[in-house]
C-alpha cells in the first residue's frame, strides 16, 4: 500500500493545465465537419457565452443521426428546454457525447416559436431521449413530435400548464428572486397557505368549476390492446392482468410507481411511473440564488448529497472562472469517495433485501456507513444533509476528532481496516450465496447497445461493457492525477451490476488512500476562496455544464445565467437514476414479477432524484 | 459444492452473533454491558465491535460540535435575574436573506426619530420550512445566530410549536459555548483580533507607525465569515 | 393523569346517591394501563417511505438506534396490519391520495407522524407548485418532529412522545378496530387530481372561489396571486 501512495503524483498546476486541454478536440472537430455538411441548418452558437451549435428544426433528426452514426457522438447525455420569454421562444439544449473518445459534450440547441413550440423527437435516433423529452414536455412545454408516448411524466395528467414556463406562477408565488423582500427589514411572520384564496397550497384555473367527472386521469396507463393470450398447445386462454405496484411498495425504493402487464407470472410490459416526489427543484432552483441551491442540491440523491453539492459547485465554477483551492480539491475527492462508498453500500444492502435476504447483510453494511456519517456529521454538521462544498473550497476544514478519535486516525482506520473489512465480509457473506447467484445471473439484461442507446450512465452502462466514467473520461478536479481502474463487467444482468458496485467501493478505496497522504500534507492551508458568498453575481452571460461521476452515474448540471443576475436564468439537473429508469421496461420483459424489484433494485435509484 | 457459499454466509452471521456476546462479557467486567458511558465511546467509534445499539433515551450518542438543528439567536449572557442579556443580532438582515428557503422573518428595530436601529424588534423562524443548512451560521458576521444541537423538539402541535419567536430563540452566550466550546473560543479570538487590529489601524492613523495587518486582517474576518478554524 | 370515563365525564350521567359507586371508573382504571402498555409497546409503522427523511427512519430501524427496543421494529408493508404512518418526507400533491388511501385502510387506533420539516409544513419546498404544505392538511397529526431531516434519535425522541400520548388515552374513548360505520368521523375523503388537487371536503369553498376569481378577471387585471 504504501509504495502506491509513494507513486501517487504530486498535484503540479502545470500538469494539470497540459492534461485538461485537449490539443486535438474531437467535439471541435465534429462540429466543423456538421457545419460542413449541413451549412444551412447548423451554425455556431452565436449567442454571448453559449458553446455548442444552433440546429435548424426541420433538420434536427437528420444532424443528430449523422452525429451518431457518421461522428462517434453515439451517447445522448441530457436533453432539456429552456423558456427565452424575453425572446418569445423556447430552446432544447441536447448534450452529446462521445463514449469512445470522451472529453467534452457537442451541446445543440434548438429555438422554435413560443406560440407553437414543436420539435421532432429524438426517440428514433436515441431512445434515451424518451423520459427526458417528456419531461421537457412537462414542464417547458415542448411538443416533440413523434414521441411514441407524450405524457405527463412529473405531475399528473391534467395539470394546468407548464410549471418551468417564467410567465407561469406557482400558489406561494411571492417574488421573482430571491431573496424576498417581505423577510427583512419589515419581516411579519406569516404562513404562506393564509395568503392563498383557497386556503391549501392550490391554485385552479379562473373559472374552473369542479364537477367530479374530469378525475379519470389515469386510464391511459393502462395498456390497450389483447387482453388474454391463447396457449397453443392446450387452447386454454390466459388474461393478461395489469398490476400497480407501487407507489407505495416496500421494494420500490420510495415513491415510485410500475404499471405491469402480466401474463400469468411473466412481465409483457412495464412502464414506469414517477412524480410522486417531485418537489419543483428547478423551479425553485431558477429563483434561488446560486448558493441557495447548494443545500437543495443535498436533497436530490439524497444518499450521497456530497457528490451533488460538487456537480453544482463545478457548474458553478465554470461559470464563474473560479479557481478551487489545493486542499480544498483533496477534501472534495475524499468526501466524495467516501459518499461512492456509503451510497453503493446502501444500495447493495437495499439490492440483497429485495432478494429476499432480509435485513442481515443491508444492516452489517449499514453499520459501517453509520461511521462515514459520523465523520459527515463531524465534519459538515449533518449526517445526510452535507452542504458542505462552497463555490472555490469546501465549508469547514476536516474537525479536530470524530467520535474522541483524532481525525486522520478516525480516517485511516476507516478507510484500511473498518472499509475493506465490511467489503470482505459482504463477499463471504452474500456474494458467493447460491440462491443470490441464481436470482442474478441472467437475470435483467441490458445489452452494450441498449445501454448506450438508452443513456444509462454510472454502473448501469459499466456492468453492460460500457468503460465509460467521466472522472476518466472527463476529467475533473484533481482525478487524473489518481490512480484507479474503471470496472467493467460485460454480461449487463443484475450480478454484474452488484460486482460493479462492489469493485467500485474497492476502487474508492484505492482513491482514498492516496488522498490521505495529501490531505495530510496540505493540511493548514486554504480551504476556500476569500470572498463572501452569499451575494455572488454573475460575471459573464452564458450556459455551464458541470457534470461528475455520481454513484448512481452521471449527474450534470446545466445553469444559464445573465450578466451581473444573481439567479440561475436556467437550472436543469441530469438526474442519472432518472435517466436509468428509461431502459427499465425493456430489462422486465420476460422476467417474472419477483424479478422486478430486483432489476429496479440493481439500477439503484433514489426518488429524489427520479423526480426532483 | 452447492451451498458452501450459503455456510460461509452463515458463518459470518454467526461470528457476529458470538461477537456480540463476546463484547458483552468484555464490558461486563469493566463497569456493565449496557448504560456504560465508556463502553458506548468505544463501542460507536471505529473500533466497535459485538452490540453498535445506542440505548436512547437512557444513554444518548453525542453530536458533535459542528451539528446542526434549528437556529438560535446569541445573546450576552444575562445578568442576575433576567432572562436574557443584549441581542447579538443587529438585524442587518444578511441571514434573512441568504436563507434557501427564506425562513426567517426579522423585523429591524425603529429608533424615536425613525432611522434603523442595530437590533431586531422582532425576530421569526418558521422551523416547518428551516432546512438546517447553516448559512445562516455561516455568514453571519456578528455570530449571532448560530444553530442549536437540541434535536429534541417532538411535538403535538405544530401552530403553536412549531414559529419560533425571539423569545423562544434567545439563548445566552454560555449555552453556545457550552454545546460548541471549541467553535466559540475560535469565535471569539477571531473577534478579539478584530477589535485589536481596529485598535491599531486607528492608532496608526493617529501617527503611530506599525505596519499595515492586512493579510492577517483578512483572514481573521474569514474566520469571523465562517467560524472554519477550529 | 389519566383522562377516565367517569363521574365527572359529560358523556355519562350519574346519579347523585351513585357518586360514591366507582366501580366502572374503577374498571377503566385498572385496564386502561394494561391496555395501553401493550399498545405503547407494540407499535407497528408501515414501511412507508416518502423522501430524505425514509432514510433516517430506515437507519432509526438499523442496528444503532434499533426501534426494535420500543416494539416498532415490526414495519408492516400493508396498512392493514400497522398502527402508525410514518410521513417520512415531501408529501406532493400527486401522492396525497395515495397517502390519505392507505390512511383510510389502517385499522383504528391509529397514529400519523409526521417526520420532518417537509411533512410537518412543506419544509423547504412549500414554495413549489406540486408539494402539499404539510400533511396534517389531509389527516390528524399525532406527532411532529421537526429537523430537515430529523436524526434517528430525534426520530426516536418523536416516537416516545408518541407513547406518551398513548399512555394518556383510555380504552373507553379509544376508536375500537371494526367499529363503527366506515364512512363516518375518522374516514378523509379521498382527494383528487384535477387541473391541480381537489380535496373534496373543500368544493364548497373552490366553487365560491372560483367564482369570485372569474369575477375579478371579467372586471381587470388578476389579482389572485398577488402576494405583495
Amino acid at each position: 500500500m504504501s509504495e502506491l501512495i509513494l507513486d501517487a503524483p504530486e498535484p503540479q498546476e502545470e500538469e494539470m493545465a497540459v492534461g485538461t486541454a485537449v490539443s486535438d478536440d474531437p467535439v471541435a472537430r465534429a462540429a466543423a465537419l456538421l457545419k460542413e455538411r449541413f451549412p444551412d441548418a447548423v451554425s455556431d452558437d452565436p449567442r454571448e457565452g453559449y458553446s455548442g451549435l444552433m440546429v435548424d428544426v426541420d433538420k434536427l433528426v437528420e444532424v443528430a443521426t449523422a452525429l451518431r452514426d457518421d461522428f462517434g457522438f453515439n451517447y445522448l447525455s441530457s436533453v432539456t428546454g429552456v423558456d427565452l420569454l424575453s425572446e418569445n421562444k423556447l430552446e432544447a439544449v441536447y448534450h452529446t457525447y462521445s463514449l469512445d473518445q470522451g472529453g467534452d459534450a457537442l451541446v445543440l440547441h434548438v429555438q422554435v416559436d413560443r406560440d407553437n413550440p414543436s420539435i421532432p423527437s429524438l426517440v428514433p435516433v436515441w431512445p434515451g431521449a424518451d423520459f427526458q423529452e417528456r419531461e421537457a414536455w412537462d414542464l417547458i412545454g415542448i411538443h416533440f413530435a413523434g414521441h411514441p408516448d407524450l405524457r405527463r411524466i412529473l405531475t399528473w395528467d391534467g395539470f394546468n400548464g407548464h410549471p418551468l414556463r417564467k410567465d407561469w406562477k406557482e400558489p406561494f408565488f411571492e417574488e421573482e428572486k430571491k431573496p424576498f423582500g417581505s423577510r427583512w427589514p419589515d419581516g411579519g411572520v406569516f404562513r404562506a397557505e393564509e395568503k392563498n384564496p383557497f386556503g391549501k397550497n392550490v391554485q385552479y384555473p379562473a373559472g374552473w368549476q369542479p364537477t367530479g367527472n374530469e378525475y379519470d386521469v389515469e386510464t391511459d396507463m393502462y395498456l390497450p390492446g389483447e387482453t388474454h393470450v391463447v396457449d397453443p398447445g392446450t387452447g386454454i386462454k390466459t388474461d393478461k392482468v395489469t398490476v400497480n405496484i407501487g407507489p407505495q411498495h416496500p421494494s420500490t425504493h420510495g415513491v415510485f410507481r410500475m404499471v405491469v402487464v402480466l401474463d400469468g407470472e411473466t412481465v409483457v410490459d412495464l412502464k414506469p411511473v414517477m412524480g410522486y416526489l417531485h418537489r419543483n427543484h428547478e423551479k425553485i432552483g431558477e429563483r434561488n440564488t446560486f448558493i441557495q441551491n447548494i443545500p437543495y442540491t443535498d436533497r436530490l440523491d439524497y444518499l450521497s448529497s456530497m457528490s451533488n453539492n460538487h456537480g453544482y459547485v463545478l457548474a458553478v465554477e465554470k461559470l464563474f472562472g473560479m479557481e478551487v483551492t489545493e486542499r480544498a480539491e483533496w477534501l472534495r475527492i475524499l468526501m466524495v469517495e467516501l459518499t461512492r462508498i456509503c451510497n453503493h453500500l446502501w444500495a447493495l444492502g437495499f439490492l440483497l433485501n429485495d432478494l429476499g435476504a432480509l435485513q442481515t447483510p443491508m444492516l452489517y453494511f449499514y453499520l459501517e456507513r453509520e461511521l462515514i456519517l459520523d465523520f459527515f456529521e463531524a465534519t459538515a454538521g449533518s449526517r445526510m444533509m452535507c452542504n458542505y462544498m462552497r463555490f472555490g473550497g469546501v465549508a469547514y476544514d476536516l474537525p479536530d476528532d470524530v467520535r474522541g478519535t483524532p481525525t486522520l486516525q478516525f480516517l485511516e482506520e476507516l478507510i484500511y481496516g473498518n472499509l475493506p473489512r465490511v467489503l470482505d465480509q459482504g463477499d463471504q457473506l452474500i456474494t458467493g450465496n447460491e440462491i443470490v447467484r441464481s436470482r442474478c445471473i441472467g437475470v435483467g439484461v441490458l445489452s452494450r447497445e441498449d445501454a448506450i442507446a438508452y443513456s444509462t450512465a454510472g454502473p448501469v452502462l459499466r456492468a453492460s461493457g460500457v468503460q465509460y466514467d467521466v472522472r476518466r473520461a472527463n476529467p475533473y478536479s484533481f482525478y487524473p492525477h489518481l490512480d484507479f481502474d474503471i470496472p467493467v463487467r460485460f454480461n449487463g444482468d443484475v450480478m454484474d451490476r452488484y460486482d460493479i458496485r462492489m469493485e467500485e467501493m474497492r476502487q474508492s478505496l484505492r482513491i482514498l488512500q492516496q488522498v490521505l497522504p495529501h490531505i495530510k500534507a496540505t493540511t493548514g492551508q486554504k480551504i476556500n476562496s476569500d470572498k463572501p458568498q452569499y451575494a455572488l453575481r454573475a460575471p459573464r452571460a452564458g450556459e455551464a455544464y458541470g457534470r461528475v461521476e455520481n454513484p448512481k452515474g452521471e449527474l450534470g448540471y446545466y445553469i444559464t445565467a445573465r450578466r451581473r443576475e444573481g439567479n440561475p436564468d436556467r437550472y436543469h439537473v441530469r438526474a442519472p437514476s432518472f435517466i436509468n429508469l428509461t431502459p427499465l421496461g425493456k430489462m422486465c420483459q420476460g422476467h417474472k414479477v419477483a424479478d422486478i424489484v430486483v432489476i429496479l433494485g440493481s439500477i439503484d435509484i433514489v426518488l429524489g432524484e427520479v423526480d426532483r | 459444492m452447492y451451498g458452501t457459499g450459503i455456510l460461509k454466509g452463515m458463518a459470518v452471521v454467526m461470528k457476529h452473533f458470538v461477537d456480540s456476546y463476546l463484547d458483552d462479557f468484555y464490558w461486563a467486567a469493566r463497569g456493565g454491558r449496557y448504560y456504560n458511558d465508556e463502553a458506548l465511546q468505544v463501542r460507536q467509534g471505529v473500533k466497535g465491535r459485538g452490540v453498535k445499539t445506542v440505548f436512547y433515551p437512557e444513554e444518548k450518542l453525542d453530536v458533535p460540535e459542528r451539528f446542526r438543528f434549528v437556529p438560535f439567536l446569541v445573546t450576552d449572557d444575562p445578568p442576575p435575574g433576567q432572562k436574557w442579556g443584549k441581542d447579538w443580532c443587529t438585524s442587518c438582515g444578511i441571514c434573512a436573506k441568504v436563507c434557501p428557503p427564506q425562513c426567517i422573518w426579522i423585523e429591524r428595530g425603529k429608533q424615536p426619530n425613525g432611522r434603523p436601529k442595530p437590533e431586531p424588534n422582532a425576530f421569526f423562524i418558521d422551523i416547518d420550512i428551516c432546512m438546517n443548512c447553516g448559512f445562516c451560521m455561516e455568514f453571519c458576521p456578528f455570530d449571532a445566530i448560530k444553530l442549536d444541537h437540541d434535536y429534541e423538539l417532538a411535538s403535538y402541535n405544530r401552530t403553536t410549536a412549531h414559529i419560533h419567536d425571539k423569545e423562544r430563540l434567545s439563548k445566552p452566550l454560555s449555552y453556545w459555548r457550552e454545546i460548541a466550546p471549541k467553535k466559540a473560543a475560535a469565535e471569539e479570538a477571531a473577534r478579539n483580533f478584530v477589535e485589536e487590529a481596529k485598535a491599531k489601524k486607528k492608532a496608526r492613523q493617529a501617527g503611530d507607525g506599525e505596519p499595515d495587518p492586512t493579510l492577517a486582517d483578512e483572514h481573521a474576518r474569514q474566520l469571523m465569515y465562517r467560524g472554519d478554524t477550529y | 393523569m389519566t383522562k377516565q370515563i367517569g363521574v365527572d365525564s359529560p358523556d355519562m350521567v350519574v346519579p347523585q346517591e351513585l357518586q360514591n359507586n366507582v366501580w366502572i371508573t374503577n374498571i377503566a382504571k385498572i385496564l386502561d394501563p394494561v391496555y395501553n402498555w401493550g399498545r405503547r409497546n407494540s407499535v407497528w409503522p408501515m414501511v412507508f417511505g416518502l423522501a430524505c427523511c425514509a432514510i433516517e427512519m430506515i437507519c432509526t430501524a438499523a442496528s444503532r438506534y434499533d426501534l426494535a427496543r420500543f416494539g416498532m421494529e415490526v414495519f408492516r408493508a400493508t396498512p392493514r396490519q400497522s398502527d402508525l404512518m410514518i410521513i417520512s418526507g415531501t408529501v406532493t400533491k400527486k401522492m396525497v391520495p395515495t397517502i390519505v388511501r392507505l390512511y383510510n385502510q389502517m385499522p383504528e387506533p391509529r397514529y400519523v407522524l409526521a417526520m420532518g420539516a417537509c411533512a410537518s409544513g412543506g419544509g423547504p419546498f412549500k414554495e413549489g407548485y406540486s408539494v402539499v404544505d404539510g400533511i396534517d392538511k389531509f389527516l390528524p397529526v399525532d406527532v411532529y418532529v421537526p429537523g430537515c431531516p430529523p436524526t434517528p434519535q430525534a426520530l426516536i425522541n418523536g416516537l416516545i412522545a408518541l407513547q406518551e400520548k398513548i399512555d394518556q388515552q383510555s380504552i373507553a374513548t379509544v376508536p375500537w378496530y371494526g367499529k363503527g360505520d366506515p364512512t363516518a368521523d375518522g374516514v378523509v375523503p379521498i382527494p383528487v387530481l384535477g387541473p391541480d388537487l381537489v380535496d373534496m371536503r373543500q368544493l364548497d369553498i373552490i366553487r365560491q372561489q372560483a367564482a369570485k376569481v372569474e369575477a375579478t378577471a371579467a372586471a381587470g387585471p388578476e389579482t389572485e396571486a398577488a402576494t405583495e
